[in-house]
């Protein structure tokens, strides 16, 4: 089968490579555009470690073709911290609440929150735990995870984080 | 993890997409891709070509055409939970899309996708039996209208020909209705271990029309008609609905696997039936 | 005398020692997608490995065919046990004292075993030749049940081991036998059991699972032909320990070998081993002389590497009338598939399943275990275990449940009358271990306070009379979890890899600007010790944490460690890190009388400095100590500051702690609801108590998964049934219980800082706090001892076969 060339925006920088029509978008990013931050963790389009943004949509990019995303705007982990290089508030939300141990999860996770609280500001602990439901932690609990991004929702929201009483 | 090599296309528009299907000898359509490529990865089905659907605006979409709601097949199930015009007046629609899958996967993951393969595991199926939805089909030869209530046979097996498309469902407003959509999963993500789907009115507190169906409980999606004339007539009491569950268990022949035995799947999904219809009940009052 | 005078208080807080929720060090770079994980390397040249693997559980290969596998453009090798026996590599030791196949030779064992290893130029045509590859079977009858390993005509398995009447751990009862371990007074116990007045039986079975760590097992080997040098980067809980035994069983010295583990993206027992991917990818750069890589699927990770637990335990409890516990006796059949490649310290087949005496004052007590081989895929020793200590607690748990139950006395009663008191640690236990410290009762009247216990009891009373006049359908259970385990492995008089002691070592070096950097021999996967070691040295030295740089995992650099599983960093490492920097304090304190003219007995250690006694104005920095190491020492004195020290403990660790799970049951679609789950956990001395936590929650969702409902499932057939994430229960973040955590200290009297290690407590004692109170909920309709794991449909079909739903 003879290749495709795929040319996207990735992190807000057009980016191009040649791939087969069956390259999944992940070995795209992590192999032609060397964007290894988004990582691989089943083949069932189950545990979501490599979700990525795609024109605005939370995506799992191992089941995705590159292909598919021929024009796309497309966001990886690699284009989450502010311009200036400091962390955004979703990184510093992490950091801050232990919301990471192994970090395999952590990039699929971020990600994934990046585009929830963009769909929602702000979202119940529920509205959290249902939104974050397709990428798997093995290591936290997700507790922690809550709060990280309870954390972040607060911070951009102008508002201080208040850590729910036991 | 890796799938076997495919020519791809992504055509712009459904007649050339039915072209390119009828060319390619072992070609597939890519909708979502959500139930495809999981199993191209796992190689166990290795098309010569995939015909992509993402590129055809016309595929999109959810309108209101006289008392019918037409909703393109290649509309995600994400922007079906955004759709005021569903909320309004298809809000079973909402309620069993929120449970398919997680929300990466219902970004992507069509409403055609999600009716066209015969999966009895897949949720829409039986939500399209009890509305009697019908499926706009294109092909090679002419276009057709299938209605849902026909289009199921059996496991993987549908009344959809060789190089036919699914290119929208229409689905007629059922107008005041009590509806509701359980489901039974072991975790978010899971297909049914037993859901049932419930559409009914009432008339001078009885019931005056009903539909039940059942997901992931037979080989096939099924319209269980004897338990909705058991409730038709009565007021929704507990003896009449005990009934109707009995008549539900009749036709259920759940698959045994890791979900449980099919001694349990048939327990559950009677009760599963009866609590979609105690839910319907309770929302055709309001 | 307390004096925390506001420049104190200030100076340790820029210390960011031990007792601080410090934040981590490495999450600047995991929040960023700039981890450096082995499939993130890209070598120049680098090629592609992937398994052919069998889908017979057991059959004999008739023919390996990889003609068209050759043909497949990219497909360069394809390696088989005939290649692989030119260098003597077609079988490995096993950390167990077995054997295992790199490659199937002759036959296969188990679903999804590796039978040939296909090098191609990426990874696409690498799964294509695998496609290719065509294999004749021919099927032998399949053996899963381990209570049919033993019988007369059980299939032979293991045709290598034919006439071997004895193995690594002494006689073989079987052609399936694999070793039989017993430990304890077996007459005195017999006699305890034989004067009781009551006395339980009852068979607990632990169902076989898998740690699943989000990121599979992986390497990059790169073999260089012209300096005969051979460097692996891989997914290693000890690279170390795989150096050496890379060592052994190639013909490359071991000073030639470099191993190295980058960032791990989770190990939880599943990257202690050696597998036959890292084995083939090293062979491969060998024959080709270009870097190889090798990445498992998901499906190959949860199939073929090394499962967890499947231990069957026929457990007897001997007690007087009144509760006081008089006996224990445990036979435990343990099922190791089809080699026994169990990571467990050489003289422990069974690992420590000793512990099971658990926290209670059994006077007398006997275990015998028989390892069975079966055919599915080996391993048997992962997951949080502590070496079957998991095992261990959830037969203890649930016995002491089985046992309140005849006895009608409340559970948590019941263990309080057993327990071990206070006075008398250090404790001898009756199966051969000391116990350092513990103080169970002050833990369990906290935590019982803390959930009103009392509160919950009544409120279980009047649901149970609810439910028999037909007012709910619901039950609800507590369940009582009250564990000692065992970590730190270990003394070197009796624990060893190999027969390498697993002592564990720290080198430090503080730099002339007084800055430092720190080398340790254990391998974080996640536990954060780049954050935590660091805060270790800064409350013993003085240097912020924030100015010692924390290295692990590289063989070449890091002093020689036995890794990280068993939670034996803190108790090992852990000293050893406080056992250097004390060497340097030592050497610090000289110098700094030195500087300041007075006698080193003169001086005392004042959080970040040395000050003269009785002279609190003449104060000695570290930082001014390190830049006078470079220039200033004293006469006849080495200059410099460093230290290195290998740490051979003298003792184990015994964390405890006490676990209530309230849950509620709906008997007619076995749903269950985690209303309520409350762990305390004893560590010693907590270096960071917001990690403890991080692991605490961590290590409940496991258990939770575990206990309800995440297995590895076998059919008849030996086919697996639950080999993808489809079926094998991750819980995501809706199904996972909210988790409160507490805690009391009492340290570890034999180490250097009090430590015990927490990574495993929560695997431990979770498990059993989960299945007890499925069985507590069910227990007042007359129900004994339910089986794990306890999914919806389990459930059901318990209560169905109570007579509560039909």
């Amino acid at each position: 089968m003879s290749n495709v060339h795929v040319k996207l925006k990735v992190n807000g920088q057009v980016m191009e490579g040649l791939c087969e029509p069956r390259t999944l978008l992940v070995h795209f990013l992590r192999e032609n555009l060397n964007l290894t931050g988004t990582h691989i963790g089943c083949e069932t389009t189950h545990c979501g470690v490599c979700t990525v943004d795609v024109n605005g949509k939370s995506v799992k990019s191992c089941t995705m073709l590159a292909v598919q995303a021929q024009g796309a705007e497309v966001l990886t982990i690699e284009g989450m911290a502010n311009a200036d290089g400091t962390l955004s508030a979703l990184q510093e939300g992490f950091r801050l609440m232990h919301g990471l141990q192994c970090g395999y999860c952590t990039p699929g996770m971020i990600v994934r929150a990046h585009r929830l609280l963009k769909e929602n500001p702000n979202p119940t602990e529920d509205e959290i735990r249902h939104g974050i439901a397709g990428n798997l932690c093995r290591c936290t609990g997700y507790q922690n995870i809550v709060k990280s991004i309870q954390h972040a929702a607060a911070k951009l929201r102008g508002e201080e984080f208040l850590e729910a009483a036991e | 993890m890796i799938p076997g090599s495919f020519e791809y296309h992504r055509p712009k528009t459904v007649s050339e997409a039915v072209k390119l299907l009828k060319k390619g000898k072992d070609a597939r359509v890519l909708a979502g891709g959500h139930s495809l490529l999981p199993m191209m990865k796992l190689r166990m089905t290795d098309p010569s070509a995939l015909v992509d659907l993402g590129g055809i605006a016309a595929l999109r979409g959810v309108k209101k055409v006289g008392s019918k709601i037409v909703i393109g097949a290649m509309t995600t199930q994400h922007e079906l939970l955004a759709s005021a015009l569903i909320a309004k007046n298809l809000p079973i629609l909402h309620e069993a899309a929120q449970l398919i899958a997680d929300p990466q996967v219902r970004y992507m993951g069509t409403l055609g996708g999600n009716v066209v393969n015969g999966d009895p595991g897949n949720d829409m199926p039986a939500v399209m039996l009890v509305l009697d939805a019908t499926y706009k089909v294109t092909g090679p030869i002419k276009s057709r209208a299938i209605k849902a209530r026909e289009f199921y046979k059996g496991s993987y097996e549908t009344a959809l020909k060789p190089g036919e498309i699914v290119t929208a469902l229409e689905i007629p407003v059922p107008g005041k209705h009590g509806y509701a959509y359980e489901k039974l999963k072991r975790k978010v993500g899971d297909y049914a271990t037993a859901a049932a789907a419930v559409v009914l009115t009432m008339k001078g507190g009885k019931i005056a029309t009903c539909s039940i169906a059942i997901t992931n409980l037979a080989p096939k999606a099924t319209l269980v008609e004897a338990a909705a004339k058991t409730l038709i007539g009565t007021a929704g009491d507990d003896t009449s609905i005990a009934a109707a569950v009995t008549d539900a268990r009749k036709v259920m022949d759940p698959a045994n696997d890791t979900r449980g035995t099919p001694a349990y799947r048939t327990s559950v999904g009677g009760t599963y039936v009866a609590r979609a219809v105690k839910s319907a009940l309770r929302r055709a009052d309001r | 005398m307390n004096d925390m005078s506001p420049n104190k208080a200030e100076r340790e807080a820029k210390l960011e020692g031990m007792g601080c929720k410090r934040k981590r060090v490495e999450d600047v770079r995991f929040t960023q997608g700039k981890g450096n994980f082995v499939d993130d390397l890209k070598l120049p040249g680098m090629l592609f490995g992937d398994f052919v693997r069998s889908p017979y559980p057991h059959a004999r290969i008739k023919k390996i065919d990889i003609k068209k596998a050759m043909k497949v453009p990219g497909v360069l090798a394809v390696l088989t046990a005939t290649e692989l026996k030119g260098v003597n590599l077609a079988w490995m030791p096993t950390l167990a004292g077995d054997v295992q196949m790199v490659l199937a030779d002759g036959k296969v064992l188990f679903q999804n075993q590796e039978v040939a290893f296909v090098v191609a130029t990426d990874r696409y045509a690498a799964a294509d030749g695998v496609e290719a590859v065509v294999v004749d079977y021919e099927a032998l009858p399949v053996l899963v049940d381990p209570f049919k390993a033993m019988e007369k005509n059980a299939p032979v398995l293991r045709e290598d081991l034919r006439g071997k009447m004895s193995g690594a751990h002494g006689p073989r009862k079987h052609h399936n036998h694999i070793f039989e371990w017993a430990v304890g007074d077996r007459d005195l116990t017999d006699a305890a059991f034989r004067k009781a007045d009551v006395t339980i039986k009852e068979l607990i079975s632990y169902h076989r699972t898998h740690p699943s760590p989000l990121e599979t097992c992986q390497s990059v080997a790169s073999f260089d032909k012209i300096k005969g040098e051979l460097t692996v980067w891989g997914t290693f809980q000890a690279p170390h320990v795989i150096r050496t035994v890379a060592s052994l069983i190639s013909t490359i010295p071991e000073h030639k070998i470099h191993v190295i583990s980058p960032d791990v993206g989770g190990g939880f027992g599943n990257k202690v081993g050696a597998y036959p991917g890292y084995i083939c990818s090293i062979v491969a750069s060998i024959v080709t002389g270009k870097p190889v890589k090798w990445v498992e699927d998901r499906i190959e990770n949860l199939t073929s590497t090394s499962f967890a637990r499947d231990y069957h335990m026929t457990t007897e409890i001997a007690a007087t009338k009144e509760g006081k516990v008089t006996g224990l006796r445990v036979h435990v059949l343990a099922d190791h598939g089809a080699f026994d490649a169990c990571a467990d310290p050489s003289k422990w087949p069974a690992g420590f399943f000793n512990i099971v005496t658990g926290s209670y004052d059994f006077p007398v007590a006997h275990v015998a275990v028989d390892g069975v081989y079966t055919n599915k895929a080996p391993g048997g020793v992962a997951y949080r275990c502590s070496f079957r200590v998991t095992e261990a607690a959830y037969c203890i748990e649930r016995g002491m449940d089985i046992l309140a139950q005849k006895l009608k006395i409340d559970p948590a009663e019941l263990r309080m009358k057993n327990f071990i008191r206070r006075d008398q640690f250090p404790y001898q236990s009756a199966l051969g271990w000391e116990y350092d410290s513990g103080d169970y009762h002050t833990a369990m009247k906290q935590a019982m306070e803390k959930i009103d216990y009392a509160g919950l009891r009544a409120e279980q009373k009047r649901k149970q009379a609810d439910f028999k006049a037909g007012k709910t359908r619901e039950i609800m259970g507590v369940g009582v979890s009250f564990f000692t385990e065992i970590v730190g492995a270990g003394p070197s008089k009796n624990c060893d890899i190999l027969g390498i002691a697993m002592f564990d070592s720290c080198e430090i070096r503080i730099h002339p600007t007084g800055s430092a950097i720190t080398r340790v021999g254990t391998k974080s996967t996640g536990q954060g010790h780049e954050t935590t070691w660091a805060q270790i040295i800064a409350t013993e030295i003085g240097i912020p944490a924030a100015d010692i740089m924390v290295e692990e995992g590289n063989t070449d650099t890091a002093p020689y460690g036995l890794g990280t599983y068993g939670s034996r960093s803190t108790p090992v490492a852990g000293a050893a890190i406080a056992m250097a920097a004390r060497k340097i304090k030592a050497k610090a304190q000289m110098i700094a009388a030195f500087m300041l003219e007075v006698h080193e007995d003169d001086l005392v250690f004042d959080i970040d400095g040395f000050r003269v006694k009785g002279l609190p104005e003449k104060f000695k920095s570290m930082k001014e100590i390190a830049w006078a190491a470079y220039h200033q020492v004293p006469p006849g004195m080495e200059p410099g500051l460093e230290a290195v020290s290998y740490y051979d403990p003298p003792n184990m660790t015994y964390p405890f702690g006490a676990y209530f799970c309230v849950m509620d049951i709906e008997v007619d679609t076995g749903v269950y609801k985690i209303r309520r789950f409350y762990a305390l956990d004893d560590c010693g001395t907590r270096i960071n108590p917001m990690i403890i936590e991080g692991q605490v929650h961590g290590g409940l969702t496991e258990a939770f998964a575990i206990a309800m409902g995440q297995e590895i499932r076998y059919d008849e057939g030996g086919n697996v049934l639950t080999g993808s994430f489809m079926d094998f229960f991750m819980p995501t973040a809706v199904e996972t219980p909210h988790w409160e955590t507490d805690f009391t200290v009492t340290p570890s009297p034999h180490h250097p800082i009090g430590a015990k290690g927490v990574g495993e407590s929560p695997n431990v004692g979770g498990v059993p706090a989960f299945s007890n109170a499925v069985n507590d909920a069910f227990g007042f309709l007359g129900a004994v001892h339910i089986q794990m794991p306890h999914d919806y449909w389990r459930n059901w079909e318990a209560a169905k076969k109570l007579g509560v739903v039909s």
